[in-house]
């Protein structure tokens, strides 16, 4: 069984976000990538499916600025091989991304056959579409996503996949493998791994490298970003000053007025 | 390269390693540690463990999470094993390779300090924001790189944590006041890294070593002097096999030794019964009692009373080790918790004031005192913040 | 269809739902400012009746086919793009939600066209599409220029509210029929519905919600003693699900429940979107959170900065207090 993760790496939003120049794009340049949440989800889901199955695990992602320091905390995790895209432009859209990961899912030499495709549901700058579904597409593969929870049956090769629902109701559904499934959540949370671990795997683990196959632009436009700025929300709280005794005791004024006591 | 070569399996290959197998099983370190009857190793048992190569029971017990690092063991071990300073840590990293889970809360505050540089997670561009509201000009030596006396280690919690900020504020004006000649590394500076030293993450350590001897190389000083008591021990003790030769004093100790200048200064009376607690990193480890004391008895208007457990009795806070984390964990086991059993025994000297030298200690022991209902009675102080306001502008 | 503003709107056992209204609203508007006919686009299996909700359009497509009893991505999408063959609309406008969500991305990917997603709000500038889109968490606003024949466009929750877009109205109605191949890939088995809990919390008054500030699972205690103070139940954003502290059937949110209590408590919630579709309707709600620039703010009718920690327990005995006083 090989289970391959796709990840790709995200402006980290704990720091504050700059506007670059053209006022079209975010500034990069200073800017801390952290791994997109729900990919980090993707990777602690094939983990355990591995210590389940004794699958072999790849995972892939698109050179990106930090890329390394994720992909080597997940051979540090357990992933077998890891693996990134180089020779593509910096900046790829998800479409791009996704036409990029799936030329070389396809065609690179000892990647295929893949049994179970995952990545994460959603990520923050996912403005021109979802990886999961175009990577499904590109490969005639089946596509569900809002995964939390997978079961795989080897002999049968097909997996039990939960998808959430609104008011906490979940779907379980028979899927046929190879299929790519987008995580929502691992059944546990992301492991720790020590950063001894990490920093042996930076010495002794290494970072194949596959060569962007010719980017087919698909002939449409590319994102027209007019303009991007800090998110001005319509509306604000009036916000409450003081030390934790003041504002309950304004708070309780409030509450009083609404009759709420 | 390794910072620490000696491993457990290394070790006896180490003075320090054979001198743990001279253990007499007395058990005093048991006696002492003030987890030591929750744990179900205390280093008496965990040496005898090891003897019976037996060590694996001891790593798969979450026995360890209860060892808070105060070196209270240490410092009463007849033989002198450096128990806190060696064996621990290494049991401690093994015990995280063997946990099924991590405590949430512990787990995060180390991915935050290898990523941010802080176990808050803050981000490191803030980390110097509390400069604009010292009141007194800081330097940053990325801005001005011209040489300084002193480099001041400001440190994460007197950075990002408001009560913290109250301390570097106060550090700040008294630097000043003494006409210091100090910069600070600004957003810069990173976590020494003693909290993951002494809290299962040697190779956590070992990154922000690397990171911070990096920087610290960029500038040129005579001296550190930093506001916390474990990052001074990291300098002190692990630093050097990198190269940190550096002058190093800890605030406290350091302003003790201007207390010629420093006294006409102190001209506000506070009328304060003060009683001070000894930290681990400070006292204990490595016996600054006389300092901070002196710095007290400099106050006009204070008085000072010792608790029942002072100097090298002084009963840890319960922040080291991890433990700074592991509230909740120690919480859910039933475990009293540390600043608790201390703040007791500081209320009942009938002291205004509990007065701390480490940045873990004000956040602790004001939480205590809020939980056990004496936020009223009595109130924490670091000494930089007492000797800031008894020195009128 | 060609030139019309066309809406998907999502049916999920046997309901129109919220974000479909949602979504229609924003459609009604884009429509009327551009001058052109609004299309629903309903699919499923003997579905037809629920077209009467959808009277906010011009007119509706109703698709019928077993395999359209549920929403799959994949062949949902097959389904519109057969629509689209001779007939482009000038935009679809797909709800981005748990039931929708991958199915904007795949018309996009097959028609060729560009998709933008995330969108909070569409203008019309010159006769052409702006899409306003909320990124990065919440943090950044892009304007995008909708170009592609159709503009797919996914939509956030919340875009307007959805009592103006559900009108029951008879409107006309088209039938129209697709191919479609099942591959037999994908079969839902089975709904697991969340264990009933020992409260409903869409009949509480008050929620006390806790999020990732809340830090550690034992410090829930601090929010039930508040929740008990205020006669309310405690509930919580996803990330405090999935670490186990609370049960499922306490969620709020995209994948939770959709709340509209007297009062909201938010406490260490940052605000992302899917929480937020969950209890904006709330008629009260205060947020304390450390950081000022937490979303949860914009939404919150008034805000504290602080620690959550120490700003609960004296709320809470606060609120004790003045409770007792009261009765």
């Amino acid at each position: 069984m090989h289970i391959l993760v796709l990840l790709k790496m995200v402006p980290d939003v704990v720091e504050d976000l700059e506007i670059a120049s053209g006022g079209t794009a975010l500034d990069l340049d200073c800017q801390r990538m952290i791994l997109s949440e729900s990919d980090d989800h993707a990777l602690e889901q094939a983990l355990l499916l591995k210590e389940r199955h004794g699958a072999k695990l790849t995972v892939l992602a698109v050179d990106a600025a930090e890329v390394d320091d994720a992909l080597f905390t997940a051979a540090a995790k357990g992933a077998d091989r890891v693996m990134k895209i180089v020779g593509s432009d910096a900046g790829l859209t998800t479409r791009q991304a996704a036409r990029v990961l799936s030329q070389t899912i396809a065609e690179e030499p000892g990647l295929m056959p893949v049994d179970l495709i995952l990545t994460g549901v959603q990520a923050i700058d996912d403005l021109d579409g979802l990886i999961a579904p175009l990577v499904a597409d590109e490969l005639h593969m089946p596509y569900l996503g809002i995964i939390t929870g997978i079961a795989l049956d080897v002999s049968s090769d097909t997996a039990r996949a939960i998808k959430e629902y609104p008011s906490g109701v979940r779907g379980e559904f028979q899927i046929q493998l190879p299929a790519v499934l987008g995580i929502q959540a691992a059944e546990k949370p992301p492991r720790y791994v020590p950063v001894a671990k990490i920093r042996a795997a930076m010495k002794t683990v290494k970072i194949e490298c596959a060569q962007v196959l010719t980017l087919a632009d698909g002939g449409w436009p590319a994102v027209n970003v007019l303009e991007m700025k800090q998110n001005e929300p319509a509306g604000h709280a009036e916000m409450l000053e003081g030390a934790p005794a003041q504002v309950s005791a304004r708070l309780c004024e409030i509450l009083a007025g609404r009759g709420l006591f | 390269m390794s910072a620490c070569p000696v491993t457990l399996e290394t070790l006896p290959r180490y003075p320090e390693g054979t001198e743990i197998l001279t253990c007499l099983q007395c058990g005093v370190c048991a006696g002492t540690c003030p987890y030591g009857e929750v744990m179900d190793y205390p280093p008496r048992r965990m040496i005898a463990m090891m003897r019976a190569g037996m060590l694996e029971k001891v790593f798969t017990s979450d026995s360890l999470l209860a060892c808070v690092a105060c070196y209270a063991c240490m410092a009463k071990c007849p033989r002198g094993i450096r128990l806190t300073e060696i064996l621990l840590p290494l049991m401690k990293e093994q015990t995280l390779a063997h946990l099924p889970e991590l405590p949430g809360e512990l787990q995060k505050a180390l991915q935050n300090t290898l990523r941010y540089g802080n176990p808050m997670g803050e981000p490191s561009r803030k980390r110097a924001a509390w400069v604009k509201s010292a009141g007194v000009p800081i330097r940053i030596f990325a801005e001005d790189r011209k040489p300084a006396d002193v480099l001041w280690f400001v440190e994460c919690y007197t950075s990002y944590y408001p009560r913290g900020q109250d301390n570097s504020r106060a550090t700040a004006r008294l630097f000043h006041a003494l006409e210091i000649d100090f910069a600070i590394l600004g957003n810069e500076e990173k976590c020494a890294g003693e909290c993951g030293r002494l809290t299962w993450e040697p190779g956590l350590f070992e990154t922000l070593m690397d990171y911070n001897m990096a920087v610290f190389q960029k500038y040129q000083f005579n001296r550190v002097v930093t506001s916390c008591p474990h990052a001074h021990n990291a300098f002190k003790n692990r630093y050097p096999v990198l190269g940190f030769n550096w002058g190093l004093e800890h605030v406290t100790p350091f302003l003790a030794k201007y207390l010629a200048r420093l006294k006409p200064l102190l001209t506000r009376k506070l009328p304060y019964t003060v009683t001070y607690h000894d930290s681990c990193c400070l006292g204990r480890q490595n016996e600054f009692y006389q300092a901070p004391r002196q710095l007290l008895a400099a106050i006009p208007g204070v008085k000072s009373i010792e608790m029942v457990h002072n100097r090298v009795n002084a009963i840890c806070c319960g922040g080291g080790g991890g433990g700074m984390w592991l509230d909740t964990y120690f919480k859910a086991k039933g475990y009293e918790r540390l600043s608790e059993r201390r703040v007791r025994e500081a209320v009942a000297t009938g002291a205004d004031v509990l007065a701390v030298s480490c940045p873990y200690e004000v956040s602790r022991f004001e939480d205590a005192l809020k939980v056990l209902g004496y936020d009223k009675r009595m109130m924490v102080r670091d000494v930089t913040e007492l000797l800031a306001e008894a020195m009128e502008e | 269809m060609t030139g019309n503003v066309c809406v998907f709107a999502e049916q999920w056992r046997g309901q129109i739902s919220e974000a479909t209204y949602e979504t229609l609203a924003l459609g009604r508007e884009v429509a009327d400012k551009l001058g052109a006919p609004l299309t629903a686009i309903l699919t499923g299996c003997n579905s037809r009746n629920l077209v009467r909700s959808l009277g906010v359009a011009d007119s509706v497509v109703y698709v019928d086919h077993p395999l359209l009893a549920e929403i799959l991505p994949q062949t949902c999408a097959a389904a519109l793009v057969q629509l689209f063959l001779n007939t482009r609309p000038l935009a679809l406008l797909v709800p981005l939600t748990n039931i929708s969500l991958g199915i904007g991305t795949l018309v996009g990917a097959r028609l060729g066209v560009p998709v933008i997603n995330f969108c909070k709000d569409i203008q019309v500038a010159g006769g052409r599409l702006e899409a306003r889109c909320v990124m990065y968490g919440g943090k950044i606003e892009a304007t995008v220029g909708a170009t592609g024949d159709p503009a797919v466009l996914g939509i956030w929750p919340g875009a307007r509210p959805a009592e103006k877009g559900h009108i029951e109205r008879a409107v006309p109605v088209t039938d129209a029929a697709v191919v479609l191949e099942d591959a037999e890939a994908i079969r839902l088995s089975k709904y697991i519905e969340p264990e009933a809990g020992d409260v409903d919390l869409t009949k509480q008054d008050v929620l006390v919600a806790v999020g990732r500030g809340i830090q550690d699972r034992g410090n829930l205690g601090l929010a039930e003693e508040l929740a008990k103070a205020l006669g309310g139940a405690v509930c919580g954003s996803r990330p405090v699900i999935d670490q186990g502290w609370l049960p499922l059937s306490r969620q709020i949110g995209k994948s939770g429940l959709t709340v509209r209590p007297k009062l909201y408590v938010a406490l260490g919630i940052s605000g992302a979107p899917e929480h937020v579709e969950g209890m904006k309707g709330a008629d009260l709600i205060v947020a304390v959170n450390s950081d000022p620039h937490a979303p949860i703010f914009n939404v919150a009718h008034y805000g504290i900065v602080g620690d959550v920690l120490d700003t609960l327990p004296v709320l809470t005995s606060m609120v004790e207090a003045r409770r007792a006083h009261v009765t």
